[in-house]
């Protein structure tokens, strides 16, 4: 065989790889595997473009490599499980940066070498664009998630966003139709940034897990693209791998939220709906204490416990575990019930509880929570509130109207560990607080779960 | 390759990967992101050949910090993944408190 058939023998391998690790990984038995599956055709890639012909000095190359790849190590290794939605955020935004100066070196390349047709145009067009707006759209998700402040939208964002929507099809037509003055491209990769920033800023915290798996599949989009521009099958076999996955999450995510992608990307939940704070909880709100809820415990048999992105704030995963294992040693049936967007991004809160060495057996999904709300004693509710809020269901007016929540007012008694009656991030009251079988634990969500088990352990 | 060629090597790639990611239980969501996000660093082979071909030095340049970037984001991202995942699947094997080196 001669070296170019090796490389391309290579890269069949590797696509087959991939393909099973991202088929292993969506099943939890196989899931490890999956990811080694992956890791390995990685580097079967790389090692096979070694050998490419057209790498004739491998120094800036290897530099590269290592600089990247220490950065990386040091980035996963010290990430904490809280922060792991800036984290995907960031190596997103990254493969999508990537993407951009690929398309960028190889295009100009191109121009110089006078090899430049619609079909490279048309591509490197593509890649400049997803890739920009992946970029620049996963660094202000990053952002928004370090709660980086004064990240919103602003007056005239719409028509901002208008305008340079404007330059990118401009830039887009005129690199298509002029590809000698490369400085359309840069320009196209501008617009791009701007689209990607002005289209991720007014976005809300809510939000976030549907933007974090869009993101992940346009950076997908964004490496297949670029396998256009650089005739590279891998590149093409891979990242609409990822593209297609990508965007089966981001369905799911919109589906969970009964909102379409269109409505979250460009709309935003209209506050005009929600009734006045002061209407719902008047002063029918009951304030509880631990000692008050550590009785209900003890004689409860089934306790759910829901929790949100407040749990995540407030580290609580470790307090929540012992509070588990306080409740399992006298007996009491725990389980968690999850909704898919709890958090800030797909399976944060699975994450987080595994984390805390909570199996995931006693993870129910939506599904298989809600109807067993009725049989079930206590129900605790750690800083989630738009997704247990009733109003989905009862207000039609509602800005979350027809989102699945999770009926935890089903349940006898419900008790909701909150900062304070503030709104979640839909902004609207909850009249789940106001009503009579909901008692109040006002606190930090660790220290009040602490005192809970505190309570439980001398009593 | 011929335009056809790889526009359907990427219309069947899209097919797979929407057959392939069908009912992903939740608790696999970040992982499954992670992972494939860390896929979609291939984008790192072009990166290689742009800073290797010594063609002129803006696209060296470019080729390099691609090259980093698509780095970081496939180390990076495999790597957390796999402590993810360790987190979800060690639980059974090792319930014994983790030695202190473990973590250093």
């Amino acid at each position: 065989m001669s070296r170019p058939d090796v490389v391309d023998a290579a890269y069949l391998v590797a696509a087959v790889l991939f393909v099973l690790g991202l088929k292993s990984l969506a099943r939890p038995r196989t899931a490890s595997r999956g990811n080694l599956l992956g890791a390995s055709a990685m580097f079967v890639a790389i090692m096979a473009t070694l050998l490419d012909r057209a790498i004739v000095d491998v120094r800036v190359l290897l530099s590269g490599l290592v600089v990247g790849a220490a950065i990386g190590v040091v980035l996963a290794l010290r990430v904490r499980m809280t922060a792991m939605p800036q984290l995907v955020a960031l190596f997103n935004g990254f493969g999508g940066g990537a993407s951009v100066l690929v398309a960028l070196a190889s295009f100009v390349e191109m121009v110089d070498l006078g090899q430049v047709d619609n079909r490279s145009s048309v591509s490197a067009v593509l890649t400049a664009l997803i890739g920009a707006v992946t970029l620049t759209g996963s660094m202000v998700a990053f952002a928004k998630l370090q709660e980086v402040g004064g990240l919103r939208g602003f007056p005239g964002l719409a028509t901002v966003r208008a305008v340079a929507a404007i330059v990118a099809v401009v830039a887009a037509v005129m690199v298509v139709a002029r590809p000698e003055d490369v400085g359309w491209l840069w320009a196209l990769v501008a617009a791009g940034a701007v689209l990607g920033v002005l289209g991720t800023l007014a976005i809300g915290g809510a939000d976030m897990p549907v933007v974090i798996a869009l993101l992940n599949s346009c950076s997908g989009v964004a490496a297949s693209t670029a396998g256009f521009v650089l005739d590279n099958p891998l590149l093409i076999i891979a990242g609409s791998l990822v593209g297609a996955s990508g965007l089966i999450l981001t369905q799911i995510m919109c589906r969970s939220m009964n909102r379409s992608l269109v409505n979250v990307v460009f709309g935003s939940l209209s506050a005009g709906g929600a009734p006045d704070a002061d209407d719902v909880y008047g002063d029918r709100v009951t304030a509880t204490s631990a000692e008050e809820v550590a009785m209900l415990l003890e004689v409860a048999e089934r306790v759910v416990i829901v929790p949100g992105y407040g749990l995540a704030v407030a580290q609580a995963q470790h307090a929540v575990r012992d509070l588990m294992r306080t409740l399992g040693n006298q007996g009491t049936e725990v389980t968690f019930g999850i909704h898919p967007v709890a958090g800030r991004m797909p399976g944060h809160m699975n994450v987080l509880l595994a984390e805390a060495e909570i199996d995931y057996e006693f993870l129910l999904d939506m599904d298989q929570v809600n109807p067993t709300f009725p049989q079930t004693d206590v129900t605790i509710v750690i800083g989630a509130n738009d997704v247990v809020n009733p109003s989905a269901r009862t207000d039609p007016d509602s800005p979350i109207a027809g989102m699945p929540i999770l009926d935890v007012d089903g349940s006898r008694t419900v008790v909701v560990i909150k900062r304070s009656l503030s709104p979640g991030f839909a902004g609207i009251p909850n009249p789940l607080f106001a009503n009579d079988g909901t008692l109040l634990l006002f606190g930090d969500g660790k220290d009040a779960v602490l005192d809970i088990v505190a309570a439980l352990l001398a009593g | 390759m011929s335009l056809l060629v790889a526009l359907t090597l990427f219309v069947l790639a899209v097919f797979l990967g929407l057959e392939l990611i069908t009912k992903v239980p939740a608790t696999l969501h970040t992982p499954l992101m992670s992972g494939s996000n860390a896929v979609s660093g291939i984008t790192l082979i072009g990166a290689m050949v742009s800073a290797g071909a010594d063609h002129s030095t803006l696209a060296t340049w470019l080729g390099f910090v691609a090259v980093v970037l698509a780095t970081v984001n496939v180390v990076g991202g495999f790597l957390v993944t796999g402590r993810m995942l360790a987190m979800f699947t060690s639980r059974k094997s090792h319930r014994s408190p983790p030695d202190s080196e473990a973590r250093s």
